[in-house]
C-alpha cells in the first residue's frame, strides 16, 4: 500500500495519518509506525486494567476487612502471578518502546517511517499472538508460579498452564527483538540530513539503548522459556534436581535477560523525562552527551549486575561482592541524568502543566526507587530485606513510579501531537495528584513492613501487619481512580479536546515543527537539521 | 522526494532514499537478527559446558552413544549446501537465474538429506531409549516423585531382550555402550541436550528450507535479480547460521565426549 501514497500533498493540514485511510481494515494493515503506536496504546491499555484488576484483588484481599479471606490461597497464587506476569511482559516492556517508541521515533529523527514498516507490524500481531497464548493460560490451566517461573516449582511440581504462559512470554519475546532491532537501522540508517548523531534527541538515545538491551538479552530468556517447555513436556531435566539439573542456572538464566529487562523498562522512561524537563523548562537541556551516554552506559552494566538478585541463592561470596559492586555502579549514569535533569530545571522558565508533573513525579519516585535499591544491592542488608515487601515497594517505585509515570507524562506531552488536540489539563493534573499520592500511600508502608519483616508473596500475615496492610490497599483504590481519571480525560480529549495547534508546548525537536496530527510520511518536505535538538536559550 | 542517484530502475520503498540504501538498511536488519539467533544458541551452549564439567563421564559415555559418522555426512551435506547457497546469490547477484534456481534447490535438496539423515538418528535413539527425561523409562508415569532411581530405564529392558536387540540392529558393541551410559546416574541429562540443541538446530534447518523454497520461486519468477537481491542474501546468511551452528554442535556433541 505504501507505494501508492508516495506523492504527498502540500498544505493541506486537514490531511493525516489518523483519516489517510478509513475503516478498521485500514488499520488493522496500517504500515505507518504512528497507527502501530496507537494500536500498542489500545493494546496495552486494555491489559493495564486487566494486570490492574488482578493488583487490585491482591490488594483487596490483603487487606482483611471481612473475617473471611477474599481470595483462597490458590486462588491468590494466581491472582499474584498473573497481575506479574501482565504488567511486566505486557505492559511495562512494551509500554513505552512500542508506543511511545513507535509514534515518536522517526519522527524526531526526520523519517518517513521505521526501517522496516512490514516487520513493524508483524511485531504487533506477533505481540498480539504472544498475549493472546498467554492469556488462554487462565482460562485453561492458571498458573501459580509467580512470574519469575522459579525452578523446580514450575517445572516438577505445578500444572502444565506454565507452558501456555512461557509460550506466550517467548512470542512477545520475539516480538520485542524485533521491534528493537527495527528502532536500531532506523536509527543508524534513516536520520534526516543534518541529524547527526549528537543532534539525536535523548528520547532516541533511550530507546536506542534499550534497543541494545533488547536485542543483546531477549534471546536469553527465549532459551530459558524453550528449556522449561522442554522441561515440561520432555522432562530434559536441565533445571530439576530430581533429574541432574540445577535450578539455580534457571536463576542465572532468567536473570541474566529479567535484569536488563529492568532497564528496558526504565531507559525509555528516561528519555521520555529528558524530553518533557527540557520542554517544560523551556530551557537547553543540561549535559546533553552526559544524559545521552548514560543510557548506553546503564545499558551495558546492565548485563554485570544480575547475580543481585541471587545473593542468598547460595552463590560464592566473591561472586557475591563483585555483584554487590557492580550494581551499585548503575547508580552512576542514573545520578548523572537526575542532575542534569535538575540542572535543567535551574533558572528554567518552568510551567507546571500536567506532563510535567508528571515527570517531576517520575523524578520523587524513582529517586526513593533508586536509593532503596542501594540497600538490596548490599550484600549484608539484603539477607535482612531479601523476599520481603521492602523488595515489593523497591520495585513498585522503580518500575510503577518510574515507568508509569512516564508513561503517563508522555501520553500528555504527545497527545496533542497524536490526535490533533488537547487533554484537559485539569483532568491530567487530579489523575496526577491521585495516583502519586495513592501511590505513596500504597507502596511506602511496604518499606515498613518489609523491614519489620513480612515476606512477599504471602498469601496471609501475622495480625501486627494489619493495619499497614490496610492503609496501603486504600492507597491502591486511589491509584486505581487516578489511572480512571487519566483514562476518561483522554478519551474525552480524544472526542472532545479542543484543537491543538503544530507546538502547543514550544517544545524544540523535530516532531514539533510538523502538523499536529503530522501527515502519512510525517513531514510534507524532508527537514534539514542544522542545530542540536533543544535550542531554547 | 528527493532525487534518486541511484542509476537502477528498481522500486525501492518510500522512506529510503536509494535502493543502495534499503539494501545496507535491510542487511543491517539481517546481522542484529543473527546476532540473536546465536546468542539464543549461546545459552544452549553455556548449558552444555556447565553440566560437562558436573558430570563428565555422564557425557563422555552419553557422546559415545552417537554415531559420529553419520553427524559427519552431516556436517559434509551442510556445508555443501552452504556452497551452493553462496553459489545462489552469486548467480542471482550475476542475473543467471536457471542455474541460480538449480543452485537453490540442491541446498534444499541438502536440507532435506541432512533431516533424512536426523531422522534416522532420532528413530534409532527411540528405539534404544537412549531419549530425554521421562521418555527414558518404561512407565513414564514413574518417578514422578523424585524416586526415578528406582524405576526401569527403557535402555534396561531393552539389554535384558536379545530379540529386541537384534531387531533394532544394536551391535555388540553398542551394548557395551548402552550399559556404560546406564551405569552413571542423571544419564539422561546428555540425551537432553543432545534432544534441546538438535531439535532446536533442526527447526532451524527446516525453517531455513522453507525460506529458501520462498527465494527460488521468487527467482524463478524473477522477482529478484542482478539490481535486486537483498532477501536471497539475507536467506543465505541465516542458511550460514544454521551451518555455523551445526559447525560447533557436531564436534561438541560427537566428538568431545
Amino acid at each position: 500500500m505504501s507505494s501508492a501514497h508516495t506523492k504527498t500533498e502540500h498544505g493541506h493540514t486537514d490531511h493525516n495519518y489518523l483519516n489517510h485511510g478509513s475503516g478498521i481494515w485500514s488499520w488493522m494493515t496500517t504500515l505507518d509506525h504512528k497507527r502501530i503506536g496507537l494500536m500498542y496504546f489500545a493494546t496495552v491499555a486494555t491489559l493495564f486494567l486487566i494486570g490492574g484488576f488482578f493488583a487490585l484483588g491482591i490488594r483487596l484481599h490483603l487487606a482483611k476487612f471481612g473475617a473471611e479471606p477474599l481470595l483462597s490461597p490458590d486462588t491468590y497464587n494466581k491472582f499474584m502471578t498473573f497481575h506479574g506476569a501482565i504488567m511486566v511482559f505486557m505492559v511495562i516492556i512494551p509500554g513505552i518502546p512500542a508506543f511511545l517508541g513507535n509514534f515518536v521515533l522517526p519522527i524526531q529523527l526526520g523519517a518517513k517511517d521505521v526501517a522496516f514498516p512490514r516487520l513493524n507490524l508483524a511485531s504487533y500481531y506477533i505481540f498480539i499472538a504472544g498475549a493472546l497464548i498467554a492469556a488462554s493460560s487462565m482460562i485453561f490451566n492458571q498458573v501459580d508460579t509467580g512470574w519469575t517461573f522459579y525452578t523446580p516449582y514450575s517445572t516438577a511440581k505445578t500444572s502444565n498452564g506454565v507452558i501456555l504462559l512461557v509460550l506466550g512470554a517467548f512470542t512477545m519475546g520475539f516480538s520485542s527483538i524485533l521491534t528493537g532491532l527495527n528502532f536500531i537501522v532506523t536509527t543508524h540508517k534513516l536520520r534526516a540530513p543534518g541529524m547527526t548523531m549528537d543532534r539525536i534527541p535523548l528520547m532516541i538515545w533511550a530507546l536506542y539503548s534499550t534497543s541494545i538491551i533488547q536485542i543483546l538479552a531477549t534471546p536469553i530468556l527465549a532459551i530459558t522459556l524453550l528449556l522449561i517447555g522442554a522441561e515440561k513436556t520432555l522432562g530434559v531435566g536441565i533445571f530439576d534436581p530430581d533429574l541432574g539439573g540445577d535450578p539455580v542456572l534457571f536463576q542465572h538464566f532468567f536473570w541474566f535477560y529479567s535484569h536488563p529487562a529492568v532497564y528496558i523498562m526504565i531507559l525509555p522512561a528516561m528519555g521520555v523525562i529528558s524530553e518533557l524537563i527540557t520542554a517544560f523548562s523551556k530551557k537547553t537541556i543540561f549535559g546533553y552527551r552526559a544524559i545521552a551516554y548514560s543510557s548506553v552506559a546503564i545499558a551495558a552494566v546492565s548485563f554485570l549486575v544480575w547475580g543481585h538478585h541471587m545473593f542468598v541463592s547460595g552463590q560464592s561470596t566473591i561472586a557475591g561482592i563483585v555483584f554487590s559492586i557492580i550494581t551499585m555502579f548503575v547508580g552512576v549514569p542514573t545520578a548523572i541524568k537526575l542532575f542534569n535533569w535538575i540542572s535543567t530545571m535551574y533558572r528554567g522558565t518552568v510551567t507546571f502543566e500536567a506532563p510535567m508533573l508528571f515527570a517531576l513525579g517520575f523524578m520523587f519516585l524513582f529517586t526513593i526507587g533508586g536509593l532503596t535499591g542501594v540497600f538490596l544491592a548490599s550484600t549484608g542488608m539484603d539477607v535482612h530485606f531479601h523476599d520481603t515487601y521492602f523488595v515489593v515497594a523497591h520495585f513498585h517505585y522503580v518500575m510503577v513510579g518510574g515507568t508509569l509515570m512516564a508513561l503517563m507524562g508522555g501520553i500528555f506531552y504527545w497527545f496533542p501531537k497524536m490526535f490533533g488536540k488537547m487533554t484537559s489539563d485539569l483532568g491530567g493534573r487530579i489523575s496526577w495528584v491521585l495516583i502519586f499520592t495513592g501511590f505513596n500511600v500504597t507502596f511506602f508502608p511496604q518499606f515498613v513492613l518489609g523491614a519489620m519483616g513480612m515476606p512477599r508473596r504471602y498469601f496471609d500475615y501475622l495480625p501486627e501487619y494489619t493495619n499497614l496492610n490496610q492503609i496501603s490497599t486504600v492507597g491502591s483504590w486511589l491509584i486505581g481512580l487516578g489511572f480512571l481519571v487519566g483514562l476518561i480525560t483522554i478519551i474525552h480529549g480524544i472526542l472532545k479536546g479542543e484543537k491543538a495547534s503544530d507546538n502547543p508546548w514550544g517544545a524544540k525537536t523535530l516532531e514539533w515543527q510538523t502538523s499536529s496530527p503530522p501527515p502519512h510520511e510525517n513531514f510534507t518536505t524532508t527537514p534539514t537539521v542544522t542545530a542540536g535538538p533543544y535550542d531554547f536559550r | 522526494m528527493t532525487s534518486v542517484s541511484s542509476s537502477s530502475e528498481f522500486h525501492h520503498q518510500h522512506h529510503f532514499k536509494s535502493a543502495d540504501h534499503q539494501y545496507a538498511s535491510s542487511k543491517q536488519g539481517i546481522w542484529l537478527f543473527l546476532c540473536t539467533e546465536i546468542l539464543m544458541f549461546g545459552g544452549l551452549f553455556v548449558g552444555y559446558l556447565i553440566y560437562h564439567s558436573m558430570y563428565p563421564t555422564v557425557f563422555k559415555n552419553g557422546s559415545e552413544t552417537l554415531d559420529w559418522k553419520m553427524g559427519a555426512v552431516n556436517t559434509v551435506v551442510l556445508l555443501v549446501s552452504s556452497f551452493t547457497m553462496a553459489a545462489a546469490i552469486n548467480y542471482v547477484q550475476r542475473g543467471l537465474h536457471k542455474i541460480a534456481a538449480i543452485m537453490l534447490a540442491l541446498t534444499i535438496a541438502c536440507a532435506a538429506a541432512f533431516m533424512v539423515i536426523k531422522y534416522f538418528e532420532y528413530s534409532h535413539k527411540f528405539h534404544v531409549g537412549t531419549v530425554p527425561g521421562k521418555f527414558s523409562l518404561v512407565d513414564p508415569s514413574c518417578g514422578a516423585g523424585g524416586k526415578r532411581a528406582e524405576c526401569e530405564s527403557k535402555i534396561a529392558a531393552l539389554l535384558k531382550n536379545p530379540a529386541e536387540l537384534e531387531k533394532n540392529h544394536v551391535s555388540a558393541e553398542e551394548v557395551t555402550r548402552l550399559k556404560a551410559v546406564i551405569s552413571q546416574p542423571k544419564w539422561e541429562m546428555f540425551y537432553g541436550f543432545y534432544f534441546v540443541m538438535t531439535g532446536l538446530h533442526g527447526i532451524h534447518v527446516v525453517a531455513g528450507a522453507l525460506l529458501i523454497f520462498w527465494i527460488f520461486i521468487k527467482t524463478l519468477r524473477r522477482k529478484v535479480g542482478p539490481e535486486y537481491y537483498t532477501p536471497v542474501e539475507g536467506v543465505g546468511l541465516f542458511w550460514h547460521v544454521v551451518d555455523l551452528v551445526w559447525i560447533y554442535l557436531f564436534p561438541l556433541l560427537y566428538l568431545v565426549g
